[in-house]
């Protein structure tokens, strides 16, 4: 019986929802292709703003903030990624154990506390301590707030994986190393695979905290777009734009490919 | 022990990690506990200190941050004390705002959530795949794209005024409109995934027996679905109002001085000598309270759910 399932305008609302969350995005990306120096009137298609990012005078700037971006977020995503694994092992693998839920709380902080707390706290705690802002000082926070952001998908795939496979190993006297490089982490990698690259988007994208804890002259790529933007929107952002939004799409979805593959063997 | 082997070590049952849970453990406990847990207590000891020139801080502890916040003692601290609005203004705007952004997401998330748990399972991945990427792409840019479209010369005036629905530039930018747009742009996916989750828990077979019974399409969702859905409901209206309480982007790209919002003010106060840490700090520390508030509230409700 589908009546009780069907609501009128229903429709209408999802797929107004999508045209919201969509509309800009798109507008943007068509945009970024403009030949016209004014972002108001259309001047046809062109990728000069794009070259206009790779050799324009602002190019330098922007390269500097990519290498920034994309180093403190292989770095962060790796790093968080080693640790979820082990905090996942630990947490699902070793059966009850005081201050179990504490732990949980704890590696579900990053998610509970609002961003501009965590940048003012992580700001004034690097103050004390003594540590100058910059580099470092952005990686680990960083490497802070992407934790559960590795750990959800890799506890939910290790969850699901049965203790036999492992027992089965230890019982032909295979190590406990050998039973977890051979046989536990190919069974956990898609969730591996799937917690690095959100780990890795998720530290690609950060601007509030980034903002905080980079220090004078540091810059990634979203403290630069947003230096930029404060003096208007200008075609060149737009093409920068275009590139990182493409980058996060294709993140996600191979994210999202590999969970489906590990669906599919799911033990 | 036949021929003198050792018994295999699963015999003992498990899989052996339990040795090894702490030094498993300790990476995390000291990366978010000495980096983020331990910092937030500090920020809230560094709201009771001195303010320094140029925006350092002396260790002497004192109540003026929180007393600047409530309190208006006149230009030379000499005068009695009268309530200070600017800040508490602040605040309710920003209680406002993120109230406005959480109705307007509930409004449109709940269809939303319905009509894609309603589909079959196959193409339910696929509209749950298309709410939740606009999450993914930088909230920067989408936040800058958002003023790009509806600027008052932007592409949505431009169609408007083309379509003969407006004869001159609606202007949004700068609105307390444009925030809570963006707000609603920004935390929309976090409303839709909760009610999803629980409408699809939902057993159809309720609303059906309820239509035996001659009950209208509306009156079951009124009073069976919604009952039974709600804490989805709930998990959704906190997703989209704690980060809306607190946000920097949406209020400071799209809004202006008279949009002033939470997350600004804390953010100028770190700013340059003009700055005040231990006033942010205390900021901060308010807003974190009043999270904490909604969250216990939920987690009691929940809990008080449970045992019913």
């Amino acid at each position: 019986m589908k009546g009780v399932r069907h609501y009128p305008g229903f429709l209408i609302l999802t797929l107004g929802c999508l045209l919201v969350l969509y509309a800009p995005l798109v507008v943007v990306t068509i945009y970024s292709f403009n030949d016209s120096s004014s972002i108001t009137s259309w001047g046809g298609f062109s990728l000069r703003w794009y070259v206009d990012v790779l050799t324009g005078p602002e190019s330098a700037r922007f390269a500097a903030a990519a290498w920034n971006s994309i180093t403190i977020a292989v770095l962060a995503a790796t790093a968080s990624t080693a640790i979820a694994v082990a905090a996942a092992l630990a947490m699902i693998r070793s059966g009850r154990f005081r201050g179990k839920s504490a732990t949980y709380a704890l590696i579900n902080l990053p998610l509970l506390v609002p961003e501009i707390v965590t940048a003012v706290a992580t700001l004034i705690f690097f103050s004390v301590i003594g540590l100058t802002t910059g580099y470092l000082t952005i990686l680990i926070a960083h490497v802070t707030f992407c934790i559960p952001f590795a750990y959800l998908p890799i506890a939910a795939r290790l969850s699901g994986i049965e203790e036999v496979y492992e027992q089965a190993a230890r019982d032909l006297y295979a190590t406990r190393t050998q039973a977890f490089w051979l046989i536990l982490l190919p069974l956990m990698m898609p969730g591996v695979v799937s917690g690095y690259l959100l780990a890795f988007i998720i530290s690609l994208d950060d601007f509030i905290i980034t903002n905080f804890v980079k220090g004078a002259g540091m810059e990634t790529l979203p403290t630069a777009i947003f230096g930029s933007v404060k003096q208007g929107i200008k075609p060149n952002i737009m093409a920068i734009s275009t590139v990182m939004l493409a980058v996060s799409v294709l993140f996600v979805s191979l994210s999202y490919l590999v969970n489906r593959i590990g669906q599919k063997t799911r033990t | 022990m036949a021929g003198g082997v050792l018994p295999p070590p699963s015999n003992r049952g498990g899989t052996g990690w339990g040795p090894l849970r702490v030094p498993l453990l300790i990476p995390t406990w000291v990366m978010i506990g000495i980096f983020l847990l331990l910092p937030v207590l500090l920020m809230a000891v560094y709201s009771f200190l001195t303010k320094e020139f140029r925006g350092g801080v002396i260790w002497d502890f004192t109540l003026a941050a929180y007393d600047q916040f409530f309190f208006d003692r006149g230009l030379f601290g000499d005068e009695p004390p009268v309530i200070e609005w600017t800040y508490i203004s602040i605040f309710w705007r920003s209680i406002w705002q993120a109230g406005v952004a959480t109705l307007a997401c509930l409004l449109v998330g709940f269809p939303t959530a319905w009509f894609i748990a309603t589909r079959a399972p196959a193409q339910r991945t696929v509209w749950l795949f298309l709410i939740t990427i606009p999450y993914w792409v930088n909230l920067l840019i989408r936040t800058v794209s958002l003023k790009f479209l509806i600027r008052d010369n932007g592409p949505l005036n431009e169609a408007l005024i083309g379509l003969g629905l407006l004869d001159h530039p609606l202007p949004l930018v700068n609105t307390n409109l444009a925030v809570q747009l963006g707000l609603f742009y920004s935390y929309l996916p976090f409303m839709v995934l909760p009610i999803y989750a629980a409408v699809e828990r939902y057993n159809f077979a309720l609303s059906e027996a309820a239509s035996d019974l001659y009950a209208g399409r509306w009156t079951i969702l009124r009073e069976i679905v919604l009952p039974m859905v709600r804490p989805g409901i709930v998990a959704g209206c906190i997703l989209v109002f704690v980060p809306s309480l607190g946000a920097f982007l949406a209020p400071d790209l799209l809004g202006g001085a008279k949009t002033y919002m939470i997350g600004s003010l804390i953010d100028e106060q770190f700013k340059g000598s003009q700055g005040n840490w231990p006033f942010g700090a205390a900021i901060a520390v308010i807003l974190m309270t009043m999270v904490l508030m909604v969250l216990m509230a939920q987690a009691r409700a929940a809990l008080k759910g449970e045992r019913k």
